[in-house]
Formats: structure tokens, C-alpha cells, sequence
């Protein structure tokens, strides 16, 4: 388990917090050293709102260590409102109930624990919206 | 009764913001009395709430915090405390609040410390919470009560041991959707109920937690705090007990005085189970979401050990707008999915992996 590298990423995997660029307003995450937009240094954290929808998915039946006890589970590329996509977990829903363009919003859950004695990693996953807007 | 036995900060407060979360799977009782008895029991609820495989108490926290900080209209770091209380604790070393801190964007100048006193662990955090903001400490504090509870397979508490939390952050009366109006707190060495630290499972004293551990703590600690500001049950219009199963909390309302359209709304337990250290706050959230401005509300928590915490708070005209900008706790409620007896296992960890 890599303490230092989960513990650096924490603020974007627990809350999506993202970056905005104050060069040339682009919205990104995860935060990283150089806009992709316009290639300025210096970012501004942004708390993204954590509402988009289902781009792309899959099923995964044969998951990696770790994940073994959550199989099968979806995967999917999320369009979040404010622009940026990643990939994330789905949960809360039935692989065959998912659908591209569904409306999902994030939620803070556990990823993966490090057997019984080891630390619990929590972190971002997407479900249906639960209140329309 | 002199002050010095009613709780009452100085500077007024009350509940500026309050959240739910209730995980949508849901266990039939049912299928406990099928798999124990033949069928032959009769369940003491109809279902209970289950946690998926991706949650406890600190992911519950999180949520029901996230709704509390939208109703509220505060910033994150306008929290000066995040307390959580629990008896399921996702680490026995390592406190949930900072990871809840961490994820409402409150960390780091926040105080910060889990709870613990069975049921009664979150209604503690709220009366301390109370002090910090009645003391002029500071101006937001939460408490936050949540459980993913155990039961021994086969055992009276498997049918009710649910899952789900609430979120309450208390802040000055004059911003606030219900203001404080006092409390009193009863609490006795009563071992009704109890889990040794590398225990699996809860151990109880069967008819035992009755009469001399819930009724009592639940019925003075409501007789008292209402004498003490000299009210009678027709001042309130809502009464909300510690919920380990309908037939406890409606008796001990009755013996309050109180009348079935007191309890109804705030008595969850038949739906979701018993949330533990979640469960009369639970409750608490329903009422919030239903009450009308100037309607009173009587607390009363119990956690096993044994005591009650009794708290009075009347609504004000601010509910309006706040209580519809965060999911419901019928919301909640009505996303259900049912589960057997056998995923119920799987999503308990129950089943032996490796």
C-alpha cells in the first residue's frame, strides 16, 4: 500500500476538487502542473459540482487485485457538467440498468482496503442522481 | 428545577442545517424469520437498510454532512467542529472525522474527534456542539451520528441492525431553521449491551435492555427536560425516540403522554432499522422535512451503557426554503432495493473470500 502516493491525491479523490486556469479559464481535472488548454502554469483549485453523465461504460467481471469482492461492477467515463471527463467506478446501480447519457452524480465511497489490516482507501465513484436537479 | 439541570447555552443556538443518509439496500425481516425459523418469528420490523460493499460509517457521514452544509448555506470551513459518533468506527485507531473533514473541504482548522456511547454517541456530539457555538467558541459546529450495525447471525438484533445517519450542524438562533430550547442528559452504569474491543459481534442482556435500560433512560430523561421548562406533551408537536424497533418507541411515547400522530412521522425503525448511534436523529430529519414553522420537537436519544439525551427545538419560518435544497429523508427512504438472504451475507462481508 502507498501511503504517501493516496494520501498525496486525497482532495481530488475524496471531493473532486479540480483546478481552473487562470490564463485561459479552462476547468480540469485531476489537477495537474500545466494547463492541457493552453499550456500556463499556475492553477486555482475549483470544487467541481460533481453532476454529469454516463460518456461510455463497461462491465468488469475479472477485476483486478483488491476489487475482487465488488466484480461485476461498471466502470464508466463521466462528462461531468463543468467539462472535464474521467473515469470512475459506478454504484448504487446494476451493470445492465446503466445507459449512456444516464444523469449520475458523485458520491464519497471506499475503493479498496488493504486487507483487514491495512489502511481503507476512499475515494470518488458516480451513482444515479438521486434529486432531478 | 434549578438551571443548573437543564442545558442551556448562554448565547441562543439552534440547527442551522441538517442532513440524512440512508443506504438503499434493504433486508426483509422476513427473510431472517425464513433462514432462523422456519418463518416461525415474528420479525419486529419489515425491513432494514443495508450498506453496499463500498460503505460505513464514514462514507455515510459524508453524505448526510454533504446535505447538512448544502441546507445550511455555509461554507466548509466555516465548521469549527466535525464530530462524528458511532459504534461501527471503520478503524479502531484512526479518527472518521478527519477523513469526513477531509472530504466537506473543512480540514484543516476544524476539531475533529469520533464519538463513542453506543447509540447515544451522536446526540452526545450535538450537545457538544451546542456548547462550542453557545459558548461563543465558534459560530458552525456539527455532530454527526451513523452506524453500519452488527448483528449475530440468528440473533434478535439481525433483524434490526440497520444502516444510515444524520448530520446536524448547529449555529447561531438567529440563523437557524429550529432553535435550541434546552436539554438534559440521564445516564447510568446499566450494562444492557455491550461489545468487547476484538469481538465481532454485540453481546445484550435480552429482556434486560427493557424496562431498566431503555424505557428508564428514555421516559425520565423526556419527563425531566419537559418539567424542567414546564411543558407538557401538548406543547409538541412532534416527539422523536430512540428507534431499536417500533414496539419500544411507540410504548415509551405513550407512557410520555404522547399521542400516535406525535411519533408517527419521526418513528423510521419499521423501514430502515435501527441506525444506532443515527437513529433518533434519523428520525429528527423526517420531522425537519415535514414540520411547520413555530412547531415543536422533543428529542430523545438512548444509547446502551446506559443513558438519554432529551432536547427540545422549536421550528422556525427558515425551514421553508432550506429543507428542499437536499435530498429528503422519505427520498432516501423510497430508493430501495430489496436483497436476499444470501446478498445480504455477501454485502456484510460475511462470506469467507480467501
Amino acid at each position: 500500500m502507498h501511503i504517501a502516493r493516496n494520501w498525496r491525491v486525497k482532495k481530488q479523490r475524496y471531493s473532486l476538487t479540480g483546478e481552473i486556469c487562470h490564463h485561459c479559464g479552462s476547468k480540469v481535472f485531476p489537477p495537474r502542473d500545466v494547463c492541457p488548454e493552453c499550456a500556463q502554469p499556475a492553477y486555482d483549485p475549483l470544487q467541481l459540482s460533481g453532476k454529469g453523465e454516463v460518456y461510455s461504460f463497461t462491465t468488469v467481471y475479472e477485476p483486478p487485485a483488491n476489487f475482487q469482492e465488488q466484480a461485476p461492477y461498471s466502470i464508466a467515463l463521466i462528462k461531468l457538467e463543468e467539462g472535464p471527463m474521467l473515469t470512475a467506478q459506478l454504484t448504487d446501480v446494476e451493470p445492465n440498468q446503466v445507459h449512456i447519457g444516464m444523469p449520475v452524480e458523485m458520491v464519497t465511497r471506499k475503493l479498496m482496503q488493504d486487507g483487514d489490516e491495512g489502511l481503507i482507501q476512499y475515494g470518488y465513484k458516480f451513482r444515479p442522481r438521486i434529486m432531478a436537479h | 428545577m434549578s438551571k443548573q439541570t437543564l442545558l442551556k447555552p448562554s448565547r441562543a443556538v439552534g440547527i442551522v442545517g441538517y442532513g440524512a443518509y440512508i443506504p438503499q439496500y434493504r433486508l426483509p425481516a422476513s427473510e431472517v424469520s425464513e433462514m432462523w425459523t422456519d418463518g416461525a418469528a415474528a420479525p419486529p420490523i419489515t425491513e432494514k437498510a443495508v450498506p453496499g460493499l463500498d460503505e460505513d460509517t464514514a462514507t455515510i457521514a459524508i453524505e448526510a454532512a454533504r446535505n447538512a452544509l448544502v441546507r445550511a448555506g455555509i461554507a466548509p470551513t466555516d465548521l469549527r467542529a466535525i464530530w462524528v459518533g458511532s459504534e461501527s468506527h471503520p478503524y479502531a485507531v484512526k479518527p472518521t472525522s478527519t477523513i469526513v473533514a477531509e472530504a466537506l473541504g473543512a480540514a484543516p482548522m476544524v476539531q475533529a474527534a469520533d464519538w463513542e456511547f453506543a447509540c447515544k454517541a451522536g446526540s452526545e456530539a450535538i450537545i457538544a456542539a451546542i456548547g462550542l457555538v453557545g459558548s461563543d467558541m465558534a459560530d458552525y459546529a456539527m455532530g454527526i451520528g451513523a452506524d453500519t450495525a452488527q448483528g449475530r447471525p440468528g440473533d434478535a438484533l439481525e433483524y434490526t441492525a440497520g444502516a444510515g445517519g444524520a448530520a446536524i450542524i448547529i449555529g447561531p438562533a438567529e440563523k437557524s431553521l429550529a432553535v435550541f430550547e434546552g436539554s438534559i442528559s440521564y445516564v447510568t452504569d446499566t450494562p444492557d449491551f455491550w461489545r468487547r474491543p476484538k469481538a465481532e459481534y454485540p453481546s445484550h442482556g435480552m429482556r434486560f435492555t427493557g424496562e431498566p435500560a431503555y424505557f428508564h433512560h428514555v421516559v425520565m430523561a423526556g419527563q425531566i427536560l419537559m418539567e424542567t421548562l414546564g411543558r407538557t406533551p401538548e406543547d409538541y408537536r412532534y416527539v422523536v425516540l430512540h428507534q431499536p424497533n417500533v414496539k419500544f418507541p411507540s410504548r415509551a411515547a405513550k407512557q410520555l403522554g404522547f399521542k400516535p400522530e406525535q411519533w408517527e412521522t419521526g418513528l423510521l425503525v419499521g423501514r430502515i432499522g435501527n441506525t444506532y448511534s443515527g437513529a433518533s436523529l434519523v428520525g429528527l430529519t423526517a420531522v425537519l422535512d415535514a414540520a411547520e414553522p413555530g412547531e415543536r420537537v422533543l428529542v430523545v436519544s438512548f444509547g446502551s451503557g446506559a443513558g438519554s439525551d432529551a432536547m427540545s427545538f422549536q421550528v422556525t419560518e427558515r425551514i421553508r426554503d432550506r429543507r428542499l435544497l437536499a435530498p429528503s429523508t422519505e427520498d432516501y427512504i423510497a430508493r430501495r432495493t430489496v436483497i436476499d438472504y444470501a446478498t445480504y451475507l455477501r454485502y456484510r462481508g460475511k462470506l469467507l473470500m480467501k
